[in-house]
């Protein structure tokens, strides 16, 4: 008689044996690396996780239910693995040249080794996991439960003993039993060539378990294939009736293909775990003809089962209970056993991967920026990597016997595995874009996951709690507030679809949707265009392609001590040592290239994901060694700084001027107080000259007898003189200041030129007698009005005039005048035969106090008078110049503007 | 009048005792009148040229050098004068309307023995003249 007692000492007996199997294994894969452990047949053997008690006691189940449609389950994976060289090839080329570690590193290294969308499909990896762990518990409590039912006694030491306590006791030892299994090591491919092994070993136990129960109840209770269709039939069992080819159908081949790629235990086993892509080749059709073992004798079984068990027996437990009530003790234990396998296998598999997802793109990124590099040694950085696995897989027990207890014991154990394979499901769309469309951007697949995701969780987790919480059962009915398109089974008015088929049609539509549109809508980031590129092109590009890594201060020692950290002591020397062997010199010498630093990315990424490997590299190397994306945004950067110097330089440039500018002022101003100190040097020394006249001369007067009155007449006229120049002087210097500052001192009006001009030579008339100079006049306009003063304009005639008496030393001075207009000005020439003026003087004649050095002595005049006739002309919008005259002298040449002429 | 010199017989030429190199009328008409009231033999010129010109033919005791004079600047004439081993020891008297000290400065440096400003007291002009005249008595 068999008790609960005995299977669980057997269940524990066997999980020693499978943890002998997997030390052994490993000790064996290490020193023999082409070992038996590492053939085909193992790898085939080792997929078979997918066979969990879901299918070991399930698949009965669901026959019993639904007919045929337990196929499904099978035919999913097995067209993709009939089909292995179109999809599985590809995924474990492409995974094992970029060293994936899990599904999530897979996903976030094509789409630029991003950490969040690694954190997004880790989430989502563990939440729908759950519901399959929890599947697991509940298989293994089922059939341990079954066997303490099968009669008295047989409960044993779990008298008292409730299913939930049950499954936590399975719970905590499955935790125990993995994190012995999975976390003794970190290896630098994720690879675990002894839980392999055990896997491998699970896989017979359960197939044979399985056979043997299928050809016992076949042929030992039911005579045969033929004798139990019939019995089934005479008892009124009818299967096929809900199990019809539909919607249904084609929604589990769906999920199931998808799960045998997406499922994070498949990846790891198929992908991660293999050893090559020339495995696949017997594994396309060794599995499927494994998958077809397992379910060859589903059908009867369920068939006999409902034939001959009392009502209200559970069928997913016929595997279990047609040997028990049989009174074969030894089979059942088998079956139970075979029931054992398959669970463990599936947690110790799922948990594995999950955990290594878990601590590699979550806790790791968290403590690797948090900490920099060097503050833990390499034994540190390995144990905290276990440690943080140990944890993850506690806390995904915790989940699965969470979800367990909630859902409590409503259903059969096929819908909560689909639940599963729905969500992983979501993974589908983003691995097909992220392998075969090369377009597809970061942004889409994270909104088309979150989106899939979110479906999901709404159509199909939050359904799996209406049992047990009144809140969803209402949701589910009306809709939340009351919206009813939004009913978790009803989205968006569709209301015919199995609750199963609604769901992976909705989320499977707008992740892909979402994925598509996201993609054509926004851009990749460079990594990601290179990621693409060597995943979509993997078979087209045989060389990898390189990374660019800019040379840096980086040393081959800094590298040494994070490859040390992660890959330990022994790993990291060989690989530098080899990459010494290469550049031909010794490990001291090493030499950074970007080859070795690729290289090494590559060997870390094995251990802890591609983006924590590539965010640990890049922060040892980085501030001198930098990626491609640190390159471009650099680049970006550098782009910044460059129109940022421009800018600089504009601005210097800018500045430049302005200090050219500043500096012609400065120059301006130096030359202005120059001017002004030479100006009152040159006023000093004119006021001086009269004044020596005046006090020298009053001093004289003042001492009065040595003088006659002719003298003291003579000197007193010569003070009055000199103090009426000096009056003029101060006056002149007065005139030419107001002048030039652009004022001017008069009002503007239209004036005779021509008349004004013949006043002036009116009022020199007695100069000229005087001077006996002969006047001669060329042409003369006729009267012609220009604007200005006629006082200020007579002044610089007379002005003109004088200076031609004054500095005329011919024997027969000749002044002759012209005056015209001419272009729309009013033109005076006065040319005279004096001395002229020298060259050297021509430019400084119209100066403040500038007189012709050539001028006599004696001429009186301070020089101011040119000075200010010019300043006249020019206030009246006119021109004074020297020009070329007509006789030897000079010959100065006034210009007005006409305003208009007086006819 | 105490240093007032006769005219020399025995050299022939008509040497003077001072001559006044200025360009504004007035000024030399009240430089010829102080220093004939105090007894010299004064000539005068009105330009740079004729200075030089003067110096070598009327061979003055002293020479009376404006700065500002046409054609030949004062300063230009003193370094002419002092660059010439006849005249090298010539008394001259600098008369400037700037007054600034660079032009005191200048004219020391080229080697003037007595710098007056315009406007000046006529006794500081017959002051300078007469100890020109006395240091240099024994050089003669």
């Amino acid at each position: 008689m068999l008790s609960a007692d005995v299977v669980i000492a057997t269940g524990v007996a066997y999980v020693g044996v499978l943890f002998v199997i997997a030390y052994l294994g490993d000790r064996q894969t290490r020193n023999n690396a082409g070992s038996f452990l590492r053939s085909p047949a193992i790898y085939t053997l080792s997929i078979s996780v997918y066979c969990t008690s879901w299918t070991f006691y399930g698949a009965v189940g669901n026959a019993a239910r639904n007919g045929l449609e337990f196929l499904t389950i099978y035919l999913g994976p097995t067209i993709v693995f009939v089909g292995w060289w179109f999809l599985l090839r590809k995924l474990v080329y492409v995974s094992r040249s970029q060293a994936i570690t899990s599904i999530a590193d897979l996903l976030s290294s094509r789409f630029g080794k991003s950490s969040r969308l690694a954190v997004l499909v880790t989430l989502i990896a563990v939440i729908g996991i759950t519901p399959y762990i929890a599947l697991q518990l509940k298989a293994i409590t089922s059939s341990i439960q079954a066997v303490a039912a099968s009669g008295e006694g047989a409960r044993g030491s779990l008298a008292g003993v409730d299913d939930g306590a049950l499954a936590l006791g399975v719970a905590a030892g499955m935790a125990l039993f993995t994190i012995f299994f999975g976390t003794r090591n970190v290896d630098a491919n994720e690879q675990h060539h002894g839980v392999v092994a055990a896997i491998a070993f699970e896989a017979v136990v359960k197939l044979a378990a399985l056979l043997a129960v299928g050809i016992f109840v076949t042929f030992g209770l039911g005579g045969g294939f033929e004798a139990i269709y019939q019995k089934a039939a005479a008892a009124g069992v009818e299967v096929h009736a809900q199990g019809n080819f539909g919607p249904r159908w084609i929604a589990m081949i769906i999920l199931s293909a998808a799960a045998i790629v997406c499922l994070p235990r498949q990846f790891q086993i198929t992908v991660v775990e293999s050893a090559g892509p020339d495995h696949l080749r017997t594994a396309g059709w060794a599995f499927p003809a494994y998958l077809l073992l397992m379910s060859v004798f589903t059908m009867p079984i369920a068939l006999y089962g409902m034939s001959t068990m009392p009502p209200g027996s559970n069928p997913d437990m016929f595997v279990l209970t047609l040997p028990l009530s049989a009174g074969q003790s030894a089979l059942a234990l088998l079956a139970f056993i075979g029931g054992f396998s398959s669970a463990t296998s599936m947690i110790i598999v799922a948990s594995i991967a999950l955990s290594i997802m878990v601590s590699n793109h979550i806790i790791m990124p968290i403590i690797l920026r948090s900490s920099g590099p060097g503050t833990r040694n390499g034994q540190g950085l390995t144990r905290l990597l276990l440690m943080s696995r140990r944890l993850s897989i506690m806390l995904i027990l915790s989940l699965g016997f969470l979800y367990f207890r909630l859902t409590g014991e409503t259903d059969a154990l096929a819908p909560i595995g689909l639940i599963s394979f729905a969500g992983v499901a979501q993974f589908l769309p983003p691995m097909l874009a992220g392998l075969y469309w090369r377009d597809a951007t970061l942004k889409g697949v994270a909104a088309g996951i979150l989106v899939g995701f979110a479906v999901w969780a709404w159509t199909m987790l939050l359904p799996s709690f209406e049992t047990v919480s009144s809140t969803v059962a209402r949701i589910m009915a009306n809709g939340p507030w009351g919206i009813r398109f939004l009913r978790p089974e009803h989205m968006f008015g569709l209301n015919d679809l199995d609750p199963l088929v609604h769901s992976v049609f909705w989320s499977l539509l707008l992740n892909s949707a979402f994925l598509v549109i996201g993609s054509l809508f926004t851009t990749q980031s460079p990594l990601e265009r290179i990621q693409a590129t060597l995943f979509v092109d993997i078979f087209r590009r045989r060389e990898p392609l390189r990374r660019s890594f800019v040379q840096g201060g980086a040393t081959a020692n800094d590298l040494y001590f994070v490859a040390e950290r992660v890959l330990g002591a022994n790993r990291a020397t060989s690989l530098f040592e080899a990459a010494a062997r290469e550049q031909g010199g010794d490990a001291a010498g090493l030499e950074l290239t970007s080859d070795l630093i690729g290289r090494l990315e590559r060997e870390l990424a094995g251990s802890i994901g591609a983006a924590s490997a590539h965010v640990m590299v890049s922060k040892v190397v980085a501030g001198a060694d930098v990626s491609l994306e640190e390159m471009m945004q650099m680049a970006g950067e550098t782009q910044q700084v460059i129109e940022y110097s421009q800018e600089l330089e504009k601005t210097s440039e800018a500045l430049r001027l302005t200090a050219l500018k500043l500096e012609a002022a400065n120059a301006q101003l130096r030359e202005l107080d120059s001017q002004k100190d030479e100006f009152l040097s040159q006023v000093s020394h004119e006021v001086r000259t009269p004044m020596t006249s005046i006090r020298s001369f009053s001093e004289i007067l003042s001492d009065p007898g040595s003088l006659d009155e002719r003298q003291r007449q003579h000197f007193a006229s010569t003070i009055h003189q000199e103090s009426l120049r000096l009056t003029k002087l101060l006056d002149e210097i007065l005139d030419l200041g107001t002048l030039e500052r652009g004022e001017r001192p008069w009002q503007s009006a239209p004036i005779d030129a021509e008349a004004v001009l013949d006043r002036a030579l009116a009022v020199c008339d007695v100069l000229f007698r005087q001077k006996q100079m002969k006047l001669e006049f060329g042409e003369r306009a006729r009267p012609t009005v220009v604007e200005g003063d006629a006082d200020r304009l007579s002044q610089v005639f007379i002005n003109l005039l004088s200076n031609a008496v004054k500095y005329n030393d011919a024997a027969e001075p000749v002044l002759r005048i012209s005056s015209f207009t001419r272009a729309g000005s009013y033109v005076v020439d006065i040319a005279d035969n004096g001395p002229g003026i020298a060259k050297a003087d021509r430019a400084l004649i119209f100066e403040k106090f500038a007189r012709g050095r050539q001028g006599l002595a004696g001429q009186g005049g301070a020089g101011l008078g040119l000075a200010i006739s010019r300043q006249i002309v020019t206030a009246m919008g006119g021109t004074l110049d020297l020009v070329p005259g007509p006789l030897r002298g000079a010959c100065f040449r006034l210009r007005l503007p006409v305003v208009r002429r007086v006819s | 009048m105490a240093v007032g010199r006769p005219l020399d017989l025995e050299g022939g030429a008509l040497a003077i005792d001072v001559l006044i190199a200025e360009d504004e009328p007035s000024i030399l008409e009240s430089l010829d009148f102080i220093l004939r009231r105090a007894g010299w033999s004064v000539q005068s010129v009105s330009d740079g040229e004729a200075a030089l010109h003067g110096v070598r033919t009327l061979e003055p005791r002293v020479l009376v050098l404006d700065v500002m004079l046409p054609r030949r600047s004062g300063f230009d004439v003193l370094k002419v004068l002092r660059n010439d081993p006849e005249t090298r020891d010539l008394p001259i008297l600098i008369l400037t309307a700037k007054g600034q000290q660079q032009d005191r400065q200048t004219a020391e440096d080229l080697g003037a023995n007595a710098f007056v400003t315009k406007p000046y007291a006529n006794a500081d002009v017959v002051g300078a003249v007469r100890q020109l005249l006395t240091d240099h008595a024994g050089t003669s």
